[in-house]
């Protein structure tokens, strides 16, 4: 039964320069990116976590760190990378539900999806880092 | 013989589930830390640690953790099942996220509960 399927004659398009990934898959493809980097970087802000809430020591060796212009620079795209997943996520519960899963309701909820979070992020992110 | 298909209803519904009620405690517990963050504007040790003094805060910062952990396990597993091939490196690699992010839930309730 499901050899058959599988045989099934389906259209073929390998011309591969006029393949591209439509913006919902560009959105789903930085979901996953995005939610393996908030993984790696786990410890990482664990650390910072616990060094802020310590001791006075210590959240003075946690300012130091976050001052520094390359980590606030790691920060904002974590920052970046936490609100779209935040964004994409909902956009996906919403698609669970069953709303706005017609073609074009989905590019324009892709689109939505990332012009909130990048908004999201310069907001917070100037907020909290600078 | 068995002919079984293993792609049928059911098979993985529940992580499917816990994936999802994980994201909601997550998106509603964001919400909830920048209202408080914003209205606070914790600028130093004592007002920071005032934000994960109450009772409230704290627990709810737990049950973020605990979310965050659970629905990073189920989000890895499907990387690992989507591009590892091989059962052993599979295995291997499932185990080892198991293991840190178990490692992960005690850190961060050491870091709640020593404030």
């Amino acid at each position: 039964m499901a050899e058959m399927a599988i045989k099934k004659k389906r259209p073929k398009n390998l011309d591969l320069p006029t393949i591209r990934l439509p913006l919902p898959g560009i959105l789903s493809i930085i979901h996953r990116i995005s939610g393996a980097a908030l993984f790696l970087l786990l410890p990482f802000l664990l650390w910072l976590f616990e060094s802020s809430l310590t001791s006075a020591e210590t959240f003075a060796s946690f300012r130091e760190v976050v001052d520094h212009g390359l980590v606030k620079l790691i920060l904002l795209g974590l920052i970046w990378f936490y609100m779209h997943h935040f964004c994409a996520g909902i956009r996906y519960l919403l698609l669970d539900v069953h709303i706005g899963a017609d073609l074009k309701s989905a590019v324009l909820s892709s689109k939505v999806v990332f012009g909130v979070s990048i908004a999201l992020t310069l907001i917070v992110g100037v907020q909290v880092l600078w | 013989m068995v002919n079984r298909i293993l792609v049928g209803a059911h098979y993985g519904l529940k992580d499917w589930i816990i994936q999802r009620a994980t994201a909601i405690i997550m998106a509603v517990y964001t919400v909830i830390f920048l209202v408080v963050i914003g209205s606070v504007g914790p600028d130093s040790l004592e007002s920071w640690r005032g934000v994960f003094a109450g009772g409230f805060m704290r627990f709810a910062t737990f049950l973020f953790f605990i979310s965050l952990f659970y629905h990073a396990w189920i989000g890895l597993r499907d990387i690992w099942m989507d591009y590892i091939k091989p059962d052993g490196l599979r295995l291997l690699l499932m185990i080892a996220t198991a293991t840190v992010l178990v490692g992960y839930a005690g850190w961060a309730i050491r870091i709640l509960w020593r404030t």
